[in-house]
């Protein structure tokens, strides 16, 4: 019992110096390409602990959307973009800047723990409002949940998907007119078009 | 099983470096990296409630956070490319003109 213990609290401290240090990575690196792979370390740090809380499907999907969907999204525009350079040090915030940000970022870590650890006690897991936490049949649970308890959140969530898609193909068209500033939004005057090749 | 504190402190911290990275930094693509590192923190302590609570609608809040991030950052992308389609370069100073 107290070599499991062990065990956990070494994973947790290993797992959270993996999530901490890449998301100093993210704000802290100069070049884009190491911000986006940094995020990919916080988010496998973050992954490990939800396999430590028994959240086994949402470690699955946190590796497989957030690292493998998003963060490579991300790439791609950073490559599309071409920015992917180096940011030049005059193109940096002052050091006040960084001084407000970094002491109001600090500051609400601060407020949480100061929180955390003034209320001191933890609950007793004794009360479970829609479903009680089954680590072996853990998407069993989610899904049932999904399709009965929150199956109109569910279906919502289908139409903003729906939306995002859409929004994302109109902002992303190339306007065909002036470059300057008419028609700041293209597209707006035509059916959606899936192609979107035949302006080029 | 850990206590349920240690997670929401490191949530709490991964929360603060997202908040500093968000007002520090100018290059639009970093800041939206610092708002999914502000989102996992939630998610995180979405989940080490859940645990500790014995609730599993934790589990399902932070699948529908996952989604609305997905779609958040779909769109996102998509504004960021108009901009430097139009403006290369472009960081969040240099889009002051969109303030209302």
């Amino acid at each position: 019992m107290v070599g499991t213990q062990l065990v956990q609290q070494v994973t947790f401290v290993i797992a959270a110096m993996i999530a901490i240090a890449g998301a100093i990575g993210v704000i802290a690196f100069r070049n884009t390409v190491h911000n986006a792979l940094s995020l990919v370390a916080t988010l496998f740090g973050v992954a490990v602990l939800y396999v430590a809380q028994g959240a086994y499907f949402l470690a699955a999907i946190q590796v497989i959307v957030y690292a493998g969907a998003i963060v490579v999204l991300f790439l791609f525009v950073i490559m599309l973009l071409g920015v992917d350079r180096v940011e030049a040090l005059a193109a940096e915030r002052r050091p006040a800047v960084v001084a407000v940000g970094s002491a109001l970022g600090a500051s609400l870590a601060i407020l949480v723990l100061v929180a955390v650890l003034a209320r001191g006690a933890t609950p007793t897991g004794a009360r479970s409002v829609a479903a009680v936490v089954d680590e072996a049949r853990d998407i069993g649970v989610l899904g049932s949940l999904l399709f009965t308890r929150y199956v109109f959140a569910f279906e919502i969530t289908s139409l903003l998907l729906t939306i995002a898609v859409v929004g994302a193909v109109v902002l992303s068209r190339r306007p065909d007119g002036e470059p300057i500033d008419a028609g700041e939004f293209p597209g707006d005057d035509e059916p959606l078009d899936l192609g979107g090749m035949e302006s080029e | 099983m850990m206590s349920s504190n240690a997670y929401l402190v490191l949530s709490a911290v991964l929360f603060g470096i997202g908040i500093a990275g968000l007002l520090i930094r100018r290059n639009p693509l970093v800041m939206f990296m610092c708002i999914e590192l502000m989102l996992n923190a939630v998610n995180l302590s979405f989940v080490a409630f859940s645990r500790s609570l014995n609730d599993a609608a934790g589990q399902v809040v932070v699948m529908f956070v996952l989604v609305v991030a997905a779609a958040e950052v779909v769109v996102g992308l998509g504004l960021i490319v108009a901009i430097m389609r139009r403006r290369p370069g472009a960081d969040a100073d240099a889009l002051s003109m969109l303030r209302g």
